[in-house]
């Protein structure tokens, strides 16, 4: 079952995808500026994934995130004003300064944040489907995690539960072939984690996490399975992230491998895609990117003029625990 | 008042709780039919629909997150963890996850779980299914932790957290469930944070948990000809209602802190400090713990019981202190 893509979709996931790119060279700007000082992790490469999946949700389903966050809450439909404040540590940050970038969250969007810990999203995915199912309200869960997280074993508990409760979950492994510095022939036994799918007896498919349009399928899919009460999904996609695991962390991985993968960049093969195809002109381009780019620079506005979170209000605040 | 077991106490608020509010749901393992090891759900199984008595596999981790995930989205789970010891394969979902992402989420997020459990040794099951754990979860800002020792105030404090806005640890003790106690007909809830005076006295203050509560009063009753003593039951440990425990200090001037989590580290020496920092200037004698030995509990019937306090620990210590 494959649904028709609108020009409207095409073009929305088009702008998503550059958002994405945008605001993630606006963090590693301030970055290196110092005006972020914590953990930051790029999900540029990446940004396909995000996209291809949630555009097939709904508002009020649920996606649960990574520390690689920052595309998830973007395509989920997070605002970057919020979401720059919060990693800059400003109070009008999606959590007033206490979360930082790997813990975005948004509540009206069904955002159920990042985490610090690897593996440790699945069961909280679980969570929210069960939840779902419980209140018959026909929402599904989406949970993100890396290959390097197929590895813990909250997996094996998470998908062997979800299987056998057939929840409206769609794990979506985003492999790009690294966990931190160690690479994935290092870390998994087999050479894709999709093919774990029939162990916990749930479909899993490994594809090209770099088509956007073959994401949005094979999600779309997913997700019909999921609202129809059909159970859960693993979806595994193979991608690669442009940036090293983090901002201190050095690149290890060989300057060939990097340009390759570069060289076949997913958005901009995209978007060569809709203008050959005449979905957009190069004007529409153009001008998407100016309003994109204008969209990132009002974050960054207001982002910078946001203050920092008083230490009297987050005293009063922990005085109950 | 009629006097039921604790175990039925428990039973009983879990059953009124989830008649008042369909969000609330249990979630463990072999709580089904069985009921709960201990047999704490007995019953619910059949009275309530399936789903609301969520019965899992072997997957500690998965029944917190699945706990977590849920309380965020709006329901309000009870997860039971059979032993505590084995909440240590789900301690990034309790520690890492429960505890801090209402917090990490700038309160956009309630997390209004209960984690229910049991601890305690003298059942011959050796180390890993006898220890008490609760000062761990003490250490860890964000969880509330309650320790009820009666019948009445399992049933209290059970209906009280699970009305609890955020995550709350219901530390039980495997010999409390046949304790029989009076447990009202009528609804009642009993606050978090709210210390008992279990007996009132004046030579020496000593606060008690869980079943070591119910050792110090045969003590304070054995004794009572000689020695006065006030015996307090914090009921929970986060919130600590230090407030009655330097109350009854400032009168006694001495403080005996009896648990049996094993000494160093423990919640004893948590309220030896407020005390010590607080109440200096009342104290007649050292404040003093006495707790488990520092090791794990042994299997053998002539070696466990020697390492928790028995009567004969707790009166030489009075003694002692009191001399």
């Amino acid at each position: 079952m494959k649904s028709k893509l609108s020009k409207e979709k095409l073009i929305n996931m088009l702008r998503l995808m550059y958002k994405i790119r945008y605001f993630e060279k606006k963090a590693k700007e301030f970055y290196t500026q110092r005006l972020i000082t914590g953990a930051l992790h790029s999900y540029v490469g990446e940004e396909v994934i995000a996209v291809g999946t949630c555009v097939n949700l709904k508002k009020d389903d649920y996606v649960v995130s990574t520390h690689r966050g920052h595309g998830h809450c973007i395509a989920k439909g997070g605002d970057v004003k919020r979401m720059l404040a919060e990693i800059m540590g400003k109070k009008t940050g999606y959590s007033r300064g206490r979360g930082g970038s790997m813990h975005l969250f948004d509540k009206e969007i069904g955002f159920l944040g990042g985490n610090g810990v690897v593996g440790a999203g699945l069961p909280i995915s679980l969570g929210a489907a069960f939840s779902a199912k419980y209140r018959n309200s026909n929402q599904v869960a989406v949970c993100f995690f890396g290959e390097g997280a197929s590895t813990q074993g909250t997996f094996h508990e998470s998908l062997n539960i979800a299987g056998l409760w057939k929840l409206p979950l769609i794990f979506i492994c985003e492999n790009n072939l690294y966990a931190v510095t160690t690479p994935v022939s290092e870390n998994v036994s087999i050479p894709n984690v999709g093919d774990r799918a029939c162990a916990y007896g749930i479909p899993g498919k490994t594809i090209n996490g770099q088509d956007v349009l073959k994401v949005y399928e094979t999600v779309y899919e997913a997700v019909q399975r999921a609202r129809n009460n059909q159970g859960p999904s693993l979806i595994e996609c193979k991608t690669y992230r442009y940036n090293p695991h983090c901002m201190v962390i050095k690149e290890t991985r060989p300057e060939k491998e990097i340009k390759r993968w570069k060289e076949k960049d997913p958005i901009i093969h995209f978007e060569k895609k809709l203008l050959k195809e005449k979905v957009i002109t190069s004007n529409d381009s153009e001008k998407m990117k100016i309003e994109i780019e204008k969209e990132i620079e009002e974050a960054e506005a207001f982002a910078n003029k946001s203050s920092y979170p008083d230490v009297e209000s987050f005293k009063k605040e922990i005085s109950v625990f | 008042m009629r006097e039921i077991r604790y175990v039925d106490a428990l039973n009983e608020a879990l059953r009124e709780e989830m008649g008042r509010d369909k969000n609330i749901f249990l979630i463990g393992e072999d709580i089904g039919p069985l009921g709960g090891t201990f047999g704490v759900s007995r019953g619910l199984y059949d009275k309530f629909e399936k789903k609301r008595v969520r019965q899992t596999p072997i997957s500690e981790s998965a029944i917190i997150g699945t706990a977590v995930g849920a309380a965020m989205t709006g329901l309000r789970p009870i997860a039971e963890i059979m032993y505590i010891d084995f909440i240590t394969t789900a301690m990034d979902q309790v520690v890492n996850q429960a505890a801090k992402l209402s917090f990490m989420s700038g309160g956009q997020f309630k997390l209004p779980l209960v984690i229910r459990t049991q601890e305690g040794s003298g059942t011959r099951e050796a180390a890993q299914h006898t220890q008490s754990l609760e000062a761990w979860f003490v250490h860890t800002p964000g969880l509330k932790i309650a320790v009820p020792s009666t019948p009445y105030d399992a049933k209290g404090l059970l209906k009280t957290s699970i009305r609890d806005e955020g995550p709350v640890i219901f530390i039980e003790h495997k010999f409390l469930y046949d304790k029989r106690g009076g447990v009202p007909e009528e609804e009642y809830l009993i606050p978090l944070g709210k210390a008992e005076i279990k007996t009132k006295g004046n030579d020496l203050t000593v606060v008690a948990t869980s079943l070591m509560v119910y050792k110090v009063l045969e003590v304070a009753e054995e004794i009572s000809n000689e020695i006065n003593i006030e015996v307090i039951d914090p009921r929970t440990l986060v919130p600590l209602d230090i407030e009655t425990i330097l109350k009854s200090v400032e009168k006694t001037g001495k403080l005996l802190v009896v648990h049996e989590a094993c000494t160093r580290g423990g919640i004893g020496a948590e309220i030896v400090r407020e005390v010590a920092e607080k109440a200096f200037d009342y104290l007649d004698a050292p404040p003093r713990v006495l707790g488990g030995l520092n090791t794990p509990i042994p299997y053998s019937s002539s070696l466990e019981s020697i390492c928790v306090p028995q009567k004969e620990d707790i009166i030489r210590a009075v003694r002692e202190i009191t001399k």
